[in-house]
Order: C-alpha cells, then structure tokens, then sequence
C-alpha cells in the first residue's frame, strides 16, 4: 500500500512536470522571440577590438544570467537516455533557452545605456549543487546550471557609422 | 546600468578606441562565498518539479556578483584607478549549498584622448 501511495505521487510529479514543463518552455520560447526581434539593432561580437567609428564613446560592462533548472518529467527522461547514450534534449533546450535569456538580460542592460554594440561578448556555464540532494546521481537532484554572458557596450557614435563611412575618424 | 561601479570604469576589452591608458596599476580582484538559505533551497526544489528559471538562485548569484565587484572596484580605487580593464568572471562551486564568485581584472588610468 505504501509503495503503491509513493508510485502515485512519483506519478503525479511526472505529470505535473511534464503539463507545467511544457507550458512554461513553449511561453519562455514565445517570449524570448519576441525580445529577441526587438532588441536585433543591438549587434554582439566577441572579438576585442572596437571599431574607430565607436573612439571615445561612453562603454561600461554589462551582464545577464540566469539558473535554469530542469523539470521532473524531463531529468527523469535524460536519466533513462543516459543508459543508452546519445543527445539529451531535455537539456540541451534547458540549456538553450537559459543561455538565450541570458545574452537578452545583457542586451537589455545595454539598451538602458543607449549602446547599439555589445564587444568581447563571453558565454559561461557553470554547474551549481546548491541542493544537499545535488551530489546523488541520478533523480532527486536538481539538474540546474548557471548561463552567463557578458561584454562590454558601447554607445553609438554621435554621427551614424553611414555618414561617416566617407570620412573616417582617426584614432 | 550595468554594475554599479561608482565613478570608476568596467569593461573586459583592453583596447579602447578613443581612449589612452596612460599607467597600468596591476591585477585587481574581488571574491565571495556565499551560501543559499534554506528558504530559498526548498522553494528551488519545487520550483524544479516544473522546471524554468530559478529566480531565488539567480538573484543570490547577481548579489554575490555585484559584492565580488564592489570588492575589486575597492582595490581599484585604493591603488588610484579610474577604470578596470579586461574584466573576468569565474565561478566555483565550493560546496554543496556554497558557490564562489570572483571578478578579476586589471587597474588602469584610462583618459580620454582628443
């Protein structure tokens, strides 16, 4: 009987996370489209070294990040791939849409300062056991990570880089 | 906007169009240990059972993110910085329920040229 009450409750944690799971990934992704559309004038690169046209503007470090956990339903599932090996993709879209919130967090940082670059964009990942439970193997722990991004902004020279594409600023 | 840095300049690049570094003041950092409360721990564990963000965890994390670079800024300011350059962030998980976040970068007097 009592084996039975815990099968049952087992059960409805799967359910529970596969329903809510569910809903609340296909909103993140709806929301994370749309963002993503609005905030495309800002441009991302990961290399060093701003251009001449951006000599002397305003810049300062901005970040997003976010811890994205998996649900029940979904670590369950990775858990049982995990005998046969292959591609988790329960967790490659956890890991997906946390790193896609992140570089908006940043995006949006820097949108309230005005910059239309973002340069030496980083993207870091960081496992966190913060649950006691998280150093068991397997169902129980939290299946969570930490996604990073940061760069630094830079606000967008006082002329557009068009008008001064004939004449270019020196350094 | 950004992490409040108080007057003196963050970024992670160290070439800076416009700009001059006029003196390099060496290796700054700044670092944190924090631990997660049990209250935080238990509405992180729910929240897991759906899954998502775990807003508790990330609003520790950027807390303990700003302190590590409160931190750095105040050894940046202390040996006559204006700016840190080629800033970088690593984070270690310590224990379980302790992560550790650093910020480290370079102290410079940056000014701006022309």
């Amino acid at each position: 009987m009592g084996d039975l009450i815990a099968l049952g409750f087992v059960v409805i944690l799967l359910i529970v996370g596969f329903v809510f799971g569910s809903i609340g990934q296909s909103r993140h992704y709806r929301s994370i489209k749309t963002r993503e559309f609005r905030l495309r004038h800002i441009l991302l690169f990961n290399e060093k070294m701003p251009p001449t046209q951006y000599a002397g503007q305003e810049f300062a470090l901005v970040s997003g990040s976010v811890i994205m956990g998996s649900d029940y339903f979904r670590q369950m599932i990775a858990g049982l791939k995990g005998i046969f090996g292959g591609r988790l993709t329960s967790f490659e879209t956890m890991l997906d849409r946390g790193r896609r919130e992140a570089i908006l967090r940043m995006k949006e940082e820097a949108e309230r300062m005005g910059a239309n670059a973002i340069f030496n964009v980083r993207l870091e990942t960081s496992t966190l056991s913060f649950s006691q439970q998280g150093n068991r193997e397997g169902k129980g722990g939290l299946a969570c990570a930490e996604l990073m991004a940061y760069g630094t902004a830079w606000r967008a020279p006082a002329a557009s880089p068009a008008a001064n594409a004939g004449n270019p600023q020196t350094l | 906007m950004g992490y409040d840095a108080s007057g003196i300049k963050l970024s992670n690049i160290e070439y800076f169009p416009g700009y001059a570094i006029t003196q390099h003041l060496g290796l700054v950092q700044g670092s944190t240990v924090r631990a997660k409360h049990v209250g935080r721990d238990i509405m992180a564990s729910l929240k897991n059972i759906v899954g998502g963000e775990l807003k508790g965890y990330t609003e520790l994390l950027n807390e303990s993110r700003q302190e590590a670079v409160d931190r750095m800024v105040a050894q940046a300011r202390a040996v006559g910085a204006n700016a840190v350059i080629n800033v970088r962030f690593s984070t270690a998980n310590i224990a379980a329920g302790a992560a550790e976040l650093l910020a480290y970068g370079t102290a410079v007097v940056l000014e701006r040229r022309g």
